[in-house]
């Protein structure tokens, strides 16, 4: 951001911007509808839509529209089986949900000119805070007090407990922020690189095709780390949930 | 020295943590690949391993960018 040219209206952070559509106040916080709120209603929107249309038939021969449905379910009732077991399958709703809002906004990101919400700390972290408050409510009311044995593992010496058990806590309490983190780098990184490329594409005059071929290439690749971050958080939470259910270290 | 530029090099320094996800991440890739190829059959079912371990290698480099951002915009 050495020039002022990369702060103006084109430069690669300007995508990232919130604007406010209507003000509102409520108890002094500020409650605006942003674009960012806009953008989540819109997928909410998009994913309630295509669900209740694919399941409006309910055929025992899938229609095309259904079958799509049916594969995004079993996609995911498949990850939670292998990861947390049956026990796990009451969580399901939870974690379809999780996962298709996180690929709902990275997908809608991808559209030109649109907004990326979990391109913004703030959202993918409510979202990794939400994930760790649930798993330790559920650990705790699923298994009381001895949830706590999760930071002892068993077979470790006594003499090492000092070390191993604040390591525990420490990669146990550092969850919501690498959740987080890792999804609004991938989302933020990917997004600025391809505007910076593409701010090539003009300098370069002549030799504009290179930076326009990789910003195509790159395109197609973004599109893959959308559907793999919201799969990898969904994945993790999967673990955590795991954790939280079955309790075996 | 001058304090803007300090704080650009620090961010760059900040984000050599990269090179540790980078290495990380090719051998996750690398290692999986020539195991695949030993063991085609039991590819599949290492899938989701897979993801996991580039997942976890990733985080630990972008702590370091993410420290870079915060030195930048923070």
């Amino acid at each position: 951001m050495a020039t002022g040219a990369a702060e103006g209206a084109h430069g690669p952070m300007h995508q990232f911007e919130i604007n406010r559509l209507a003000e509102f106040e409520i108890f002094g916080i500020d409650a605006s509808f942003t674009n960012s709120s806009l953008f989540m209603v819109i997928g909410v929107a998009l994913i309630v839509g295509f669900l209740a249309l694919a399941t409006n038939g309910r055929s025992l021969v899938p229609t095309r529209l259904q079958s799509v449905a049916e594969l995004a379910y079993e996609f995911i009732a498949n990850m939670v089986r292998e990861n947390v077991g049956t026990a796990g399958m009451k969580y399901f709703p939870f974690v379809f949900t999780l996962f298709s809002f996180i690929l709902a906004m990275n997908m809608l990101g991808m559209i030109p000119y649109s907004f990326t919400v979990t391109s913004h700390i703030i959202v993918t972290f409510a979202l990794a805070a939400l994930v760790f408050v649930v798993v330790t409510a559920i650990g705790f009311a699923r298994h009381g007090l001895g949830y706590l044995k999760l930071f002892v593992p068993e077979g470790v010496p006594f003499w090492l407990m000092p070390l191993i058990v604040p390591i525990e806590l420490i990669s146990y309490l550092i969850r919501p922020i690498s959740l987080s983190v890792r999804l609004f780098a991938n989302m933020m990184a990917g997004h600025t690189m391809l505007k910076v490329f593409a701010g090539f594409v003009v300098s370069l005059g002549i030799f504009g095709f290179a930076p326009l071929l990789f910003t195509i290439a790159f395109t197609g690749l973004e599109f893959v780390v959308a559907f793999l971050q919201a799969f990898i958080f969904t994945v993790l939470t999967c673990i955590y949930l795991n954790d939280a259910v079955n309790m075996h270290h | 020295m001058d304090p803007t530029a300090a704080k650009f090099i620090g961010a760059g320094l900040a984000c050599f943590a990269l090179i540790g996800a980078g290495i990380g991440i090719g051998n996750i890739f690398g290692n999986y690949l020539s195991g695949a190829l030993r063991n085609p059959s039991a590819a599949p079912g290492q899938f989701t391993n897979l993801l996991i371990g580039f997942a976890l290698a990733e985080a630990t480099g972008l702590f370091g960018l993410l420290i870079a951002l915060i030195i930048l915009f923070g």
